[in-house]
């Protein structure tokens, strides 16, 4: 087989097709965004005048030391609590232990900023517990506006990640190790500190980098309960949304600064995760015991209480779309009128939802099997440059990625924005990253002597491709496609830029809603749309057979 | 149907470095060929040219007189089973065999003829409808063979597809591959580093080194009339001595480093007097006498049909770098069991001698053969 110069053939075409989407949809738009915030808005000339703006304002800058100090804060937090409920789960008989896990992965799955909307439903202004404490003990309860509340949302939403790290990693903890450092003298609290923490350091690591990351990039949360505490990502969006035109440049000059940010601490987790790594697999995984006495009483309570507490929101939700309203204010009784002014004024938003994140999905697993293909079975110069821009969607937090592809395709002969192929690619270009990152760990536990069987029976690569390859991978990129499917119809950040009245989404509608008080249908969306996610990953369980859930 | 293979001149490299310098073979029609080589050798690097998986550097291979260099792997209809099997575990057992068929453009009825046939010969009709996983390692391999040969492939190609089973299972298998082999008479290339197994199942062998083949042979030739000395090495154990020719007006023959003499007739015209030379012995080919090489046995292992002594020789007289000097006693012929310490005289049987040029490139008995 001489090797041509160029050979056109379906994996020329697909690596075409995938250098063409990064480069269109996530490299141009990018480097734009780069290039308006080095512009003045009115001459388009050279300047650094949006960046000297952002750090003389307080009022600017001020939302950066915000999005840091409460990011920090939730990821310490995360750290604490997702790594003890791992280390109290995997070493000792909890009862009802899968139960906890599902409600875990429920919580962490469902839809992000419903958290924030059902705790202002709670403890808000005329929150039913903020009523009862008043007019029953005329307590008042604390502001769970601002600060708190950002920190409460996200570290419950964001722990279960630290948790189903740090359970896996525990599972790969040989228990001769333990016994090792047993005999060797070491007991209790020494024990955990000086074999099993340092064991786990890295997943934690790894852990904390997504809770970091999300949390950063959060955008619902702090719009809807933030308030007067300004974070990057609404500080952007309003900036954006407000004045377009003029604040653009300013706008894209802070969504610069946020993704500068976010690169930087992608880049140090990766240098400390590369130094700290070993390989760790279990022959004999720890033992687990059972606690006695009052020690186990207390344990389990805690345990309890945190599902309890995680799981409040999605129950709220639930339990307000059932009542009785009238306009948007709740009055006595029971009814299914929220349920009734979707499908009366919000069914597009339904319909849109799943249609998007299906077809999405349908390309991220296509793209998704044939470029992992690619970049572990056809190695070369090229496929190095697509593993690289494949990274990117990592620390491009989702808002700036809609700001991004708007100003990108505003304008012929690219006229893009408001079509629903936008919200689509946005969708796709960022999970894509994910299943490719799947499917090549996939690949890599399939031996190529059995495409080359195929081939020497006669069916040339491509078909050996499908028929083999593809079917094999299939199951393993299937259950990671669920759970991207569940990430794409929970997604807010990037569509609530792109969207315009015919591409609404059902978070998106539900963000609309809040904003404009009519919390019952807001709570009826997403009551579907939680019940979507459960079902979905009753479904991820059924195909994967595991409850191993990587985001 | 089945082919000859004419390898001629063929070049691997890898960027820099040189797999294969530039190697020729023919290989004939319906014939078990051998590849058998150490580790490295580049064994899997050629059979995966003739497959189509590796790209060829220079020469050519031709199928009878197609050149097939730049036919791609899957037109080239090659069978080729696989080390690790390789069996497609969505398919069942009779899935994977039709898989090849399926591509050719067979009727129903054709395609469910032959696959039963075939699944009658390699003997797995019974767990047609199982899903491989749930084999043991000799079914599998058996399915491996019958998807291969099911399409009627030109070539065989078997990359050491019995590596991956225990002893017993091997010793059936090779005659299994065997027997369908000579059944459907298809031109087979056969890849291991068991020497055993190459003796035992091959029309002819081809040993190779460094990418270069050493000889081409009939086992029997191969093994009792090695080309040099690593051939005869690398295949069953050979003792290698120092020592040289006296060529007389009675005749020639070679001489021990202790002056112990055997008359030779089959010694080349190469072989003047004085000439330095290697003499090779088999371990079988000893016997006690009154008269040969005087030795002390060593170490004694009792191995049933036989007993293995390792024998202690005055250091002069060896090659250097061996890792035993060894004689294996047939119990069935044996009238005297030596005993660890005991000193004896055994004599080699001159008909069996191998001479080796001193440099160990070539043998110089008359009737050696580089390529049979
Ligand atoms: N893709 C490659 N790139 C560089 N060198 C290679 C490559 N594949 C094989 N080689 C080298 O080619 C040589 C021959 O390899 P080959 O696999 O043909 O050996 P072999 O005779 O089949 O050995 P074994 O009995 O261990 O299977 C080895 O030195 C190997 O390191
Ligand atoms: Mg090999």
């Amino acid at each position: 087989m001489n090797k041509k110069l160029f050979k056109w053939d379906f994996w020329t075409g697909i690596t075409i097709l995938s250098i063409a989407i990064f480069g269109l949809f996530l490299i141009y738009p990018l480097f734009s965004l780069f290039v308006s915030a080095f512009q003045n808005a009115d001459t388009g000339a050279f300047s650094m005048e949006n960046f000297v703006r952002f750090f003389q304002r307080k009022y600017y800058y001020q939302s950066m030391i915000n999005s840091f100090w409460v990011t920090t804060c939730v990821t310490a937090l995360a750290i604490v609590i997702g790594t003890a409920l791992a280390y109290f789960m995997s070493l000792y008989t909890i009862r009802f232990k899968s139960v906890v896990e599902v409600c875990i992965i429920i919580s962490l799955l469902s839809p992000p900023f419903i958290g924030a909307y059902s705790w202002i439903l709670i403890g808000g202004r005329s929150g039913i517990l903020t009523q009862f404490l008043q007019t029953t003990f005329h307590y008042d309860f604390p502001s769970i506006y601002g600060f708190a509340g950002i920190l409460l949302v996200l570290t419950l939403k964001l722990y279960p990640f630290i948790y189903l790290y740090v359970a896996g990693a525990m599972k790969n903890i040989d228990s001769a190790l333990i016994e090792a450092s047993e005999s060797l003298g070491c007991s209790g609290i020494r024990k955990v500190v000086t074999v099993i923490v340092p064991l786990i350091t890295p997943t934690i690591l790894a852990g904390a980098l997504m809770v970091f990351m999300n949390a950063m990039a959060d955008f619902g949360t702090p719009m809807l309960i933030g308030e007067g505490f300004n974070v990057m990502p609404v500080m952007i969006y309003s900036e954006f949304i407000n004045e377009v035109g003029d604040q653009a440049n300013f706008a894209a000059a802070m969504a610069a600064i946020m993704v500068i940010i976010t690169s930087t601490i992608f880049m140090l987790q990766k240098y400390v995760v590369n130094r700290k790594s070993f390989a760790m697999s279990s022959l004999r995984p720890m033992q687990v015991h059972t606690m006695k006495g009052i020690r186990n009483v207390v344990m389990h309570a805690l345990i309890y209480l945190l599902v309890a507490v995680s799981m409040i929101p999605q129950i709220v939700v639930i339990y307000t779309s059932f009542l009785k309203t009238k306009g948007s204010v709740f009055v006595p009784g029971y009814s299914l009128d929220s349920y009734r002014t979707i499908f009366e004024s919000l069914g597009t938003a339904v319909s849109n939802t799943y249609i998007f994140s299906t077809i999405a999905i349908l390309m991220i697993i296509f793209l998704g099997m044939t470029v992992a293909y690619l970049t572990t079975r056809r190695k070369s110069w090229i496929t190095d440059i697509i593993d690289t821009l494949t990274m990117f969607p990592y620390i491009i937090p989702g808002s700036v990625l809609g700001i991004t592809l708007l100003l990108a395709f505003n304008d012929e002969p690219l006229l893009l924005s408001g079509t629903a192929f936008i919200i689509i690619i946005s969708l796709v270009i960022r999970r894509l990253p994910y299943t490719l990152r799947s499917s090549s760990a996939i690949l890599y536990q399939i031996s190529p002597s059995l495409e080359e069987a195929s081939i020497s029976l006669g069916a040339s690569p491509i078909k050996t491709f499908f028929r083999v390859t593809a079917v094999m991978m299939l199951p393993g990129v299937m259950s990671g496609a669920i759970l991207s499917w569940i990430t794409a119809i929970n997604e807010l950040s990037s569509s609530v830029i792109l969207f315009t009245g015919a591409t609404k989404t059902m978070s998106v509608a539900i963000y609309t809603e809040v904003i404009r008080a009519s919390y019952g249908t807001a709570a009826a969306l997403s009551t579907i749309l939680t019940l979507t996610t459960v079902v979905a990953m009753l479904i991820f369980f059924k195909v994967s057979g595991s409850r191993n859930v990587t985001l | 149907m089945s082919v000859e293979i004419h390898i001629n001149n063929v070049v691997k490299r890898y960027g820099d470095l040189t797999i294969i310098p530039g190697l020729t073979q023919d290989i004939r029609n319906g014939e078990l060929f051998t590849l058998l080589g150490p580790s490295g050798c580049g064994k899997t690097t050629l059979l995966r040219m003739i497959a189509g998986f590796n790209s060829i550097e220079g020469g050519e291979i031709k199928f009878n007189e197609q050149v097939i260099n730049d036919i791609p792997a899957h037109k080239r209809n090659i069978g080729m089973v696989f080390q690790s099997y390789a069996i497609f575990p969505h398919l069942t057992v009779r899935e994977n065999v039709e898989y090849g068929l399926k591509l050719r453009k067979l009727t129903k009825t054709e395609i469910k003829k032959k696959v039963d046939d075939i699944l009658e010969v390699v003997r797995i009709t019974e767990y047609q409808d199982r899903l491989p996983e749930r084999l043991s390692g000799g079914q599998q391999q058996r399915v491996a063979l019958a998807r291969s040969i099911v399409i009627h492939p030109s070539v065989l190609l078997m990359d050491e597809p019995l590596s991956n089973l225990d002893a017993k299972l091997r010793i059936e298998m090779r005659s299994a591959i065997r027997d369908v082999q000579k059944q459907v008479g298809i031109t087979t290339v056969y890849v291991t580093h068991d020497q055993e197994e190459a003796l035992s199942i091959s029309d002819r062998i081809a040993v190779m080194k460094k990418g270069e083949i050493q000889q081409t042979a009939r086992p029997h030739t191969i093994y009792t009339r090695p080309y040099n000395i690593f051939v005869s090495t690398f295949i069953g154990h050979s003792n290698l001595f120092r020592g040289h020719v006296q060529s007389t007006e009675t005749g020639k023959a070679v001489v021990f480093a202790d002056g112990y003499t055997v008359p030779m007739d089959n010694l080349s015209e190469e072989a003047g007097d004085g000439m330095e030379v290697i003499i090779s012995v088999r371990p079988e080919e000893f016997s006690i006498q009154q008269e040969g090489l005087a030795c002390k046995v060593r170490t004694k292992v009792f191995l049933g049909k036989y007993i293995n002594y390792s024998l202690g020789f005055p250091e002069e007289m060896l090659l250097p770098d061996q890792p035993s000097i060894e004689f294996s006693q047939d119990l069935g012929h044996a009238e005297q069991v030596l005993e660890v310490g005991d000193t004896v005289t055994l004599r080699p049987n001159p008909v069996k001698l191998n001479v080796f040029t001193s440099d160990g490139s070539r043998n110089i008995l008359r009737d050696v053969v580089h390529h049979e």
